[in-house]
């Protein structure tokens, strides 16, 4: 592994999110912000994969069930090869590939279409049911928001990846602590999320969501046998755009030219 | 003319906080998504009387169930896919069969001028669904001006109503003294080749459609359907009739939604030409409202070519 030149890769992507959302005059930059060094930990890293074949059936698999997220997904999957760079402006457009949430009808690589909250856990759990029932080793693994986490859906679907012992599921918590009308806390608390979560019976770690090196062992960590392995990662909404870090409002609002000029200086790109 | 144009969503917050004033029994619930449907305006005004239930569509609308059943005047919001979509089961059997209980199920963010967010965001087929629920009234505003008469109408009303509200800014084509009536539909153009009937966003095209139509000698109806349940059966047929033509437009699958309750009725006690506008059996995409509105054939120009095919 290269630290550094993983670490660029995020600054990329960074810039390629606040770009595209400048573009497309829409989307959610602060949830997007915060999952960049989780995606690029997971597909230049830990997941098996062949971008060449996106359809490969030993592939392992990401849900990203916090599917307004997809600006930081596509352009890791640009990156690593599943489309042209070139498409990552198209955002949002009408006829794009990029859809304002994930469509696997319509990009290459993407495994689940969600943007409905709360329901991509299901799919991730059938989808490890499933490799089990087929005896493959893939893995999958799926990405949820803490807000999302609300939905009575996810906790329907946690009891049954610890029923069915999916110690091929790992799931991770986007853990920023916000969601649109405010602080988790002042909605809907989760409460002690990381007591209830060894309650319910997962394997539970807990890691900082922006260290790469860190996001990357916990990951590889083989899970306890039979447990379905639940990393909630401390993260900062809006991470690398100074305004627009740990702030409610840049949930899904726009950057202006001026604030994409600044976002983007401020992450090392060139003007 | 009041203003000209103004986001149906705006209204409804509007609307709100009026009636917050008005009626102590008005409670509002909001599922993580009260600065976009407009609740938050309510919110601020009276704290103790609004809930944001997180994101838990089904449990917004239980909540709102007890609500209704401990004689509140409930108004539970999202976006319409989540609402009539993730909670249809919890309206149908725990706000419509037990009892119509007095829940006022309004949301935004319906029909494809949604916009960028997508398909999954895209509500074409909540008409459908509500419609079906033994009980449930169905409005569709067509303009923020009728949004806030609808809200106030739903708040008379006895039973369960849900309430279609529209995302983008909107021309305003009613005035504040137009009458607002529940099943009652409003004949805002009359003419004889043909009867446009038209609901939510799509009263405006078939406005602008019937003006085309008269600068090429042909005079079109235009009924404005807020109503989608009870549907106005005399009107409906009354106004079929005197042209021998239905076109049907709505921001909607043409599967279930007025197009079909029109043509339920017209079957059956007078059938004429017909034809529905809509969303044809697809689901909707990202691109900005008026691109997709073209798109899917929901523009004036594709109602005059409707109106031209069927003469
Ligand atoms: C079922 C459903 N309800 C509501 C929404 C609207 N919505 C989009 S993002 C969001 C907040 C998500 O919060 P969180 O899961 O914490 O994500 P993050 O803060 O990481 O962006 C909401 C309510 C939705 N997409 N799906």
């Amino acid at each position: 592994m290269n630290l550094k030149h993983l670490q660029d890769i995020c600054a990329t992507v960074r810039r390629d999110i606040i770009t595209m959302i400048g573009k497309a005059n829409s989307g959610h930059p602060g949830g997007s912000l915060s999952l960049v060094e989780i995606l690029v930990s997971l597909y230049y890293e830990v997941m098996n994969i062949k971008p060449e074949d996106p359809q490969w059936e030993d592939r392992d698999r990401l849900v990203l069930s916090k599917g307004h997220g997809c600006p930081a997904l596509y352009s890791v999957l640009a990156h690593r090869g599943y489309f042209e760079k070139d498409k990552l402006i198209t955002l949002r457009k009408l006829g794009s590939i990029l859809q304002g949430h994930p469509d696997m009808k319509k990009t290459p690589g993407i495994d689940a279409s969600t943007g409905s909250l709360g329901q991509g856990l299901s799919v991730a759990a059938g989808m490890a049911l499933g490799a089990k029932l087929k005896n493959k080793n893939y893995k999958i693994f799926c990405i949820i928001g803490d807000g999302e986490m609300q939905e009575g859906q996810i906790w329907e679907a946690m009891m049954a990846s610890i029923h069915y012992k999916l110690d091929n599921l790992t799931i991770i918590l986007d853990h920023n602590r916000l969601q649109i009308d405010g602080p988790n806390d002042a909605v809907m608390s989760l409460g002690h999320i990381t007591e209830r979560m060894k309650a319910f019976g997962f394997d539970v770690c807990e890691v900082d969501g922006h260290d790469i090196e860190a996001l990357i062992n916990t990951f590889c960590r083989p899970s306890s046998q039979g447990k379905p392995k639940f990393v909630i990662a401390n993260t900062v909404k809006g991470k690398g755009v100074s305004f627009m870090e740990n702030q409610v409002g840049w949930h899904g609002k726009t950057p202006n030219a001026e604030e994409v000029k600044k976002a983007l200086i401020e992450l090392g790109g060139e003007i | 003319m009041m203003e000209k144009a103004k986001s149906p969503r705006i209204a409804y917050g509007e609307a709100l906080l009026e009636l917050g004033e008005k009626d102590e029994k008005v409670v509002v619930l909001d599922a993580d998504l009260a600065h976009a449907t407009q609740t938050a305006m309510f919110a601020e005004k009276f704290k103790n009387r609004f809930f944001n239930v997180g994101i838990a569509e089904q449990n917004l609308m239980g909540l709102a169930a007890g609500l209704a059943l401990s004689g509140f005047i409930p108004f539970a919001s999202t976006f319409a896919v989540f609402g009539a979509g993730r909670a249809f089961e919890q309206i149908r059997n725990t706000i419509c069969y037990p009892n119509s209980l007095n829940v006022k199920i309004a949301v935004t963010h319906a029909g494809i001028t949604v916009g960028e967010d997508g398909g999954s965001h895209q509500a074409v087929e909540d008409i459908s669904l509500m419609r079906s629920l033994p009980g449930m009234t169905v409005i569709v505003p067509c303009d923020a001006v009728e949004t806030k008469k609808a809200v106030f109408a739903a708040s008379k009303i006895k039973g369960p109503v849900y309430i279609r509200i529209a995302r983008p800014v909107a021309p305003v084509i009613t005035n504040e003294d137009d009458c607002f009536i529940p099943g009652k539909a409003n004949v805002i153009r009359k003419g004889r080749d043909v009867t446009l009937f038209a609901a939510g966003l799509m009263v405006a095209k078939a406005l602008e459609a019937a003006e085309i139509l008269d600068g090429n000698g042909i005079s079109a109806s235009v009924i404005n359907i807020h109503t989608i349940k009870p549907l106005d059966v005399e009107t409906v047929l009354r106004e079929a009739g005197s042209t021998g033509r239905a076109i049907t437009i709505e921001e909607h699958s043409i599967i279930g939604g007025l197009g079909s309750a029109i043509a339920e009725v017209l079957i059956e006690k007078m059938p004429v030409k017909m034809k529905r506008i809509g969303i044809n059996d697809l689901f909707g995409q990202s691109g900005t409202p008026d691109e997709l509105l073209k798109h899917y054939g929901l523009t004036a120009e594709h109602i005059v070519s409707a109106v031209n095919e069927m003469l």
